[in-house]
């Protein structure tokens, strides 16, 4: 078993830091969260380098890379700045039910236009704050002559109002059962009919938008399908699971950043005529948080270097974003505590990344959908 | 059996609280959370009222009422969903400090002030580069005839832009032994030695206004010292039994409030099949395990201001609740925020200001670390 990175894969860690480094600016970063604002400029300068769709085909100016290296973005990206990291990474939350299932006259039409920085995209799947199973879809496509009709309402979906297609999950039949009634249908962000109410304040990731998106009798070309008419839960499943290494990923790097900042802090910081880093009580929590990354990092390249090797399992990915998702949550949260009153101040930004890394538990699966699914992988059916 | 004993009078004043805070508060929350600041009026409504430093005693225009008011206010103040009219920090952590150590002019010319709201106070101990280590100050009070002069730093200070009346910590410097040099002074907002700092944004708690503060030259009267020169760690010590009670009353309070906010919002939210979230056995538990937690508080809690009501020394028990009570509260909107799922994204969530705010808890007034270091020597470790 090789149990390292390869050498692209060490080299585009290297290029990720080397570009959050350079393109990140504290300050400019508070200023985007305080008015709520996406960085137009950077994510392009992002596409340009390929860090957009790193795991797109190279025929659609993707890098030709896996989910594994998006993975790896994600943490480094994450790991400077978590708000950046957040919005850079997400403007493509969704484009992999184009990548991985669609026409190629669909990928041709859309990926391109993501990878290359001139497109967010967005999926609008479930219709409850909660339903991370999916399992209550009301939205519906019609069609009528060679057009979808479509008609839904979709809470909390990323992007909302910039990007530049939606991801729209439709019932197709009215009376199959869901795993053969649903489609999944990209629609472009102009079309008619399409309104979206964003959320204005939001705990965290606060660089990108989040609304609803409400959908009245929008038309579009039947060829905007994505695969097979009825196969929609199944892809947005398939969806959900790849996405959920994503956001472990991201995950992953917030907890890796925060420590980062903590262990500056403790080496620094004097009370008492020690650095706060000599005492046993400081340096054994820095163990821990330094323990619950690593057992996170592992699980998560390891769930994504499966799925790159055609073994996508979905167990695993659960199991990667629970752990993840949770790492993160309390490194931040520590290393809040570490920094104290500082940690609490805006300016000090290891706030943000506590709220940012909360959202990450609670986005794509919460701890008791995650559970309800390992189980039931672990378990089986008992009859 | 109830520990704590209210009486009739306890009661007509919680109701009448309750609705002060109704009408004259509560409103107005999400308006101060965007402003990151309260009006001082609502402070003098609230004064007016009757419902600022009621421990103060009644030559001082107070109602020399016992604690228990003290943790109806608290109870009934944390229901506000807004943390900016910190009335229990002033009530009933800084005024105490005027109340038992200043002189009979300085009572007179502030108290009246702070029972109706028209004076609000601040207490400046933390500086930038001492926090949990307030021997490390190196704010001076130099003494000069008849005047002290203050020179140094303060930052994170509660009330900071609101402040008419501030309690400074101060070193002498001519004296070497930290415990021994530390004074506490009373400094008048408009005394011209004192300015305002940066008006700080924090993770939570928005409509508090925290703020730094600069001291140059800042000469006040002998007199304005607090009990001795020289006893300011002894009255401090004096005083945090009462502070880490407030803090630990109202984590306990807050976290109450959250596990009957996430049980309702349970109750009600359906998943598209039609059984409510409540109905989960995993949610039930955590549920039945969250309010467990805050069962456990109370008790301790009520027990302490038992004892401190009695005059007891609990500084012990009182730390260790605050360090208890606080992690408590931190878990209980932790899990809260995943039960609710994807709602608790948008701050309409009222759940979100409650996590945000939550977290400062187990930081000020002593860090959690602070608190167990504390109790560790009283426990002869």
């Amino acid at each position: 078993m090789e149990f390292k990175l390869n050498k692209s894969q060490k080299e585009i860690q290297k290029a990720a830091r080397a570009f959050a480094k350079g393109e990140f600016d504290k300050e400019q970063s508070l200023e985007f969260n305080k008015n709520r604002e996406y960085p137009l400029k950077i994510w392009k300068k992002a596409a340009d380098l390929g860090f957009i769709g790193i795991h797109f085909d190279e025929q659609y100016s993707g890098g030709g890379l896996g989910l594994l290296e998006n993975v790896l973005l994600a943490e480094e990206l994450c790991r400077r700045d978590s708000s950046m990291g957040c919005a850079l990474l997400l403007s493509s939350y969704g484009s992999e039910c184009l990548l991985r299932f669609s026409s190629t006259a669909l990928k041709q039409k859309f990926l391109p236009a993501i990878a290359e920085g001139r497109m967010l995209s967005a999926a609008a799947l479930k219709e409850h704050a909660n339903d991370y199973n999916i399992t209550g879809i009301a939205a519906t496509a019609v069609v009528q002559d060679d057009e979808y009709i479509i008609n839904g309402v979709k809470p909390y979906v990323i992007n909302a109002g910039n990007a530049g297609c939606y991801l729209v999950l439709c019932r197709t039949d009215p009376d199959l059962d869901l795993k053969q009634a649903l489609s999944l249908i990209v629609v472009e962000g102009d079309r008619a009919g399409l309104e979206v109410d964003k959320i204005s304040y939001k705990m965290g990731l606060n660089l990108i938008n989040t609304g609803t998106v409400k959908f009245t009798d929008v038309h579009v070309p039947c060829t905007n399908l994505i695969g097979t008419q009825g196969q929609g839960l199944q892809y947005a499943q398939h969806f959900c699971n790849e996405s959920r290494l994503n956001i472990a990923g991201l995950a992953l790097g917030m907890a890796q950043g925060a420590l980062d900042r903590a262990i500056d802090y403790v080496k620094q910081r004097v009370q008492f005529g020690k650095k706060l880093g000599q005492f046993q009580s400081t340096q054994h929590k820095i163990a821990v948080m330094s323990t619950k990354i690593q057992m996170a990092r592992l699980m998560v390249y390891e769930a994504a270097w499966n799925y790159d090797h055609k073994n996508q399992d979905a167990n695993l990915a659960a199991m990667a974003k629970l752990t993840c998702a949770r790492a993160a949550v309390e490194v931040t949260d520590e290393t809040v505590q570490l920094m104290g009153g500082y940690g609490y101040m805006t300016e000090y930004e290891v706030e943000s990344y506590f709220r940012n890394a909360k959202l990450m538990e609670i986005l794509e699966g919460n701890q008791e959908i995650l559970k309800d699914q390992i189980a039931g992988h672990v378990i089986g059916r008992i009859k | 059996m109830e520990i704590l004993q209210y009486t009739e009078a306890h009661q007509q004043f919680r109701t009448k609280l309750r609705k002060f805070l109704a009408e004259e508060v509560t409103p107005y929350a999400d308006q101060w959370e965007k402003d990151h600041i309260v009006p001082k009026s609502v402070w003098q409504t609230m004064g007016r009222a009757g419902f600022l430093g009621t421990g103060v005693p009644v030559k001082y225009g107070g109602m020399g009422a016992d604690f228990l008011y003290t943790v109806i206010g608290i109870e009934e103040m944390t229901a506000t969903n807004q943390t900016g009219l910190s009335a229990q920090l002033h009530s009933d952590i800084i005024v105490p400090y005027i109340t038992s150590y200043a002189n009979d002019e300085l009572k007179q010319k502030y108290l009246p002030g702070c029972v109706n709201g028209g004076i609000i106070s601040a207490v400046a101990m933390t500086e930038p580069d001492a926090g949990s280590d307030l021997s490390s100050i190196t704010t001076t009070a130099k003494e000069e005839g008849d005047e002290v002069v203050i020179n140094g730093s303060k930052t994170f200070i509660s009330n900071g832009i609101n402040a008419d009346v501030i309690i400074v910590a101060a070193k002498d410097p001519a004296m070497d032994n930290p415990y021994q040099s530390m004074s506490l002074y009373l400094v008048d907002s408009s005394n011209p030695g004192f300015k305002r700092g940066r008006h700080l944004e924090k993770m939570g708690m928005h409509s508090q206004d925290t703020a730094e503060m600069f001291f140059s030259d800042c000469r006040i009267p002998k007199t304005n010292v607090l009990g001795k020169k020289g006893n300011g760690f002894l009255i401090l010590m004096e005083k945090l039994q009462q502070e880490r009670l407030v803090c630990s009353i109202g984590a306990v309070a807050g976290a109450h409030i959250m596990v009957e906010q996430v049980k309702a919002y349970c109750q009600k939210t359906k998943t598209p099949s039609g059984k409510p979230l409540s109905k989960f056995q995993a949610t039930q538990f955590t549920l039945v395990e969250m309010m467990t937690e805050v069962k456990l508080g109370q008790t301790f809690i009520e027990k302490l201001v038992y004892e401190h009501m009695a005059g007891d020394n609990v500084v012990i028990e009182t730390s260790m609740a605050k360090y208890w009570t606080t992690d408590l509260i931190k878990r209980i909107a932790d899990r809260s925020l995943d039960l609710m799922g994807e709602y608790a994204g948008d701050e309409q969530c009222r759940m979100v200001r409650a996590w945000r705010d939550a977290r400062i808890l187990s930081i000020f007034a002593g860090t959690n670390e602070i608190m167990k270091g504390i109790c560790a020597k009283f426990m002869g470790l």
